[in-house]
């Protein structure tokens, strides 16, 4: 039988596209973007190429604000931890959000502790967001440096980025935003976006993993914490891992070409998705704002069951999907996010993520609406909470 | 991650359900942390446990241990099922995973105090370390 899969806000199957074009820079064309000679000529012509496509992708005006990382969360640490190391005369607050992913929030932490940084973790509503005054009345004197996500990896919500970063623009503030969720999803220009450092993740938009990028606003001061060689202009050392660079390429130019038809398609199956969720199972509760939302993004919460044993069930039907339980995220608290929302640990624990992708189809989704209500039926006949209602 | 005992005990849960006019109820655990887990037990007169159900709410873990601890125990005598552990249903189940033996692997508290209960003896907290959590 075919797996279905929807959990790609956790991954993406790489295009083979993608694949093949990666393919002759593992042996064919080998070189060191660094070397002189034309083994090394023809490396680095192909890293600068990838690097305008990514470019255009999130809208960038020099290919020369991209630097290539590791991925997501090397590029969201570049982006704080290098703003926050070069700009600690100016001042050692940083604002941010409940709601970040982790590379963003322990990294704040690492600031906190290690170097005398002084954070503030801003609320958000029922829905997820922040609030463009919050982020306003936060700033102090201090302030060096707003990093607040673009869409939420979790529940969907999408953020006022461009009011957000209009604001850190008027105070003469950096601003970041962790778009790692939303490039290939929803159209991202750091113009509109007013945004000075912007990262994303290959593998989120059917790249390859291991490489992500950092959108770098000319005139913005970092400081590089990878030390070595001269690559991508002193910001970030090590040879480029150009196959992978090459992939990031491919992945950002497909995504541009295909935006908007595939945000027509994910909506589509989204709501299909909500609406089926919502018509045949009782007491469920959306996660996350409903329209404000990534188009490939449902949350739910599912009353009385818990998120493990939802999943493990999911799993035995050869579906594959995500929750915020503590027993899914290896620690014993549920999901932060949806406690900053204002979930009880109990509905947190019976939180469900399915996220589409390009390769989904609307078998997919009906294949799922036929075997969620029995599963959800099963786990509630044998929960004590459930009677209790 | 689970071995396929639990997966079997997961999949195929034993004595599910709730017994009307109990003899002795248990429960463990709270939302908070995740799993809960409730056993209803039914006592003859030559103090044996004639029959056991349970719910619970919670992960693989709770689900398998709940399952397999009323299968051990269902026929014995009270005697016999006071010497069931946590340990012991763990290994029932050819083990657990590392961070599942403690917050998931509560079901013989839960059938202890399910026999407490029928005794008369009074509730003692078993879930300390549940409570304790933070957040």
């Amino acid at each position: 039988m075919k797996r279905v899969y929807l959990d790609n806000a956790a991954t993406t199957p790489t295009a083979s596209e993608v694949v093949e074009a990666m393919e002759p820079y593992f042996n064919e064309n080998f070189g060191n973007p660094s070397s002189i000679y034309s083994f090394g000529r023809e490396a680095k012509n192909t890293v600068e190429d990838a690097r305008e496509k990514v470019a255009q992708l999130i809208g960038a005006d020099d290919a020369a604000e991209i630097v290539f990382t590791s991925g997501g969360t090397e590029a969201d640490n570049l982006a704080i931890k290098g703003v926050a190391m070069k700009n600690k005369e100016q001042g050692n607050h940083i604002i941010t959000s409940a709601v970040e992913h982790h590379a963003v929030l322990h990294t704040c932490e690492y600031l906190e502790e290690y170097h005398d940084f002084e954070v503030t973790y801003l609320p958000v509503d029922e829905n997820g967001l922040v609030n463009p005054i919050d982020v306003a009345e936060a700033i102090t004197d201090d302030t060096i440096l707003i990093s607040i996500m673009l869409a939420n990896n979790e529940v969907g919500s999408i953020q006022p980025i461009a009011e957000i970063g209009q604001i850190a623009q008027k105070n003469d503030i950096y601003f970041h935003t962790d778009a790692v969720q939303a490039v290939g999803s929803i159209p991202v220009d750091v113009n509109e976006l007013n945004a000075d450092l912007l990262a994303l993740s290959g593998h989120k938009f059917n790249g390859p993993k291991g490489i992500g990028a950092l959108y770098i606003r000319k005139g913005t001061q970092l400081t590089s914490f990878m030390h070595g060689g001269a690559q991508e202009r002193g910001r970030r050392a090590s040879t480029e891992n150009v196959p992978a660079i090459v992939g990031l390429g491919k992945a950002a130019e497909i995504a541009l070409e295909e935006l908007d038809e595939k945000r027509e398609k994910m909506i589509k199956l989204r709501d299909k998705l909500i609406n089926g969720i919502k018509a045949e199972i009782d007491e469920v509760i959306l996660n996350g704002h409903p329209t404000k939302r990534l188009p490939n993004n449902v949350n739910f919460s599912i009353r009385y069951i818990e998120g493990e044993s939802l999943l493990l069930n999911l799993d035995l039907e050869d579906i594959a999907a995500s929750s915020g339980s503590a027993c899914t995220s290896g620690s014993l608290d549920p999901s932060h996010v949806l406690l900053a929302m204002g979930l009880s640990h109990e509905v947190a624990h019976g939180s469900l993520r399915l996220s589409l992708g390009k390769y989904n189809t609307e078998e997919d989704v009906d294949y799922v609406l036929e075997k969620l209500p029995a599963i959800v039926d099963k786990l509630r006949a044998m929960s004590p909470i459930y009677n209790q209602k | 991650m689970y071995s396929d005992k639990v997966m079997d005990h997961f999949q195929n849960p034993r004595n599910v359900g709730e017994i009307e006019a109990a003899d002795g109820i248990g429960e463990v655990g709270n939302p908070t942390c995740g799993d809960i887990m409730k056993i209803y037990i039914k006592v003859n007169e030559n103090e044996e446990i004639k029959d056991i159900k349970f719910k619970t709410f919670g992960c693989g873990a709770a689900v398998a241990t709940s399952s397999i601890t009323t299968e051990i125990v269902k026929g014995k005598s009270i005697e016999e099922a006071r010497e069931l552990t946590n340990k012991r249903v763990a290994e029932a189940l050819d083990g657990l995973p590392p961070e599942k033996m403690h917050c998931s692997n509560l079901a013989a508290d839960a059938l202890q105090k399910a026999i407490d209960n029928y005794l008369g003896i009074e509730e003692n907290n078993v879930c300390d370390d549940c409570e304790d959590m933070p957040g």
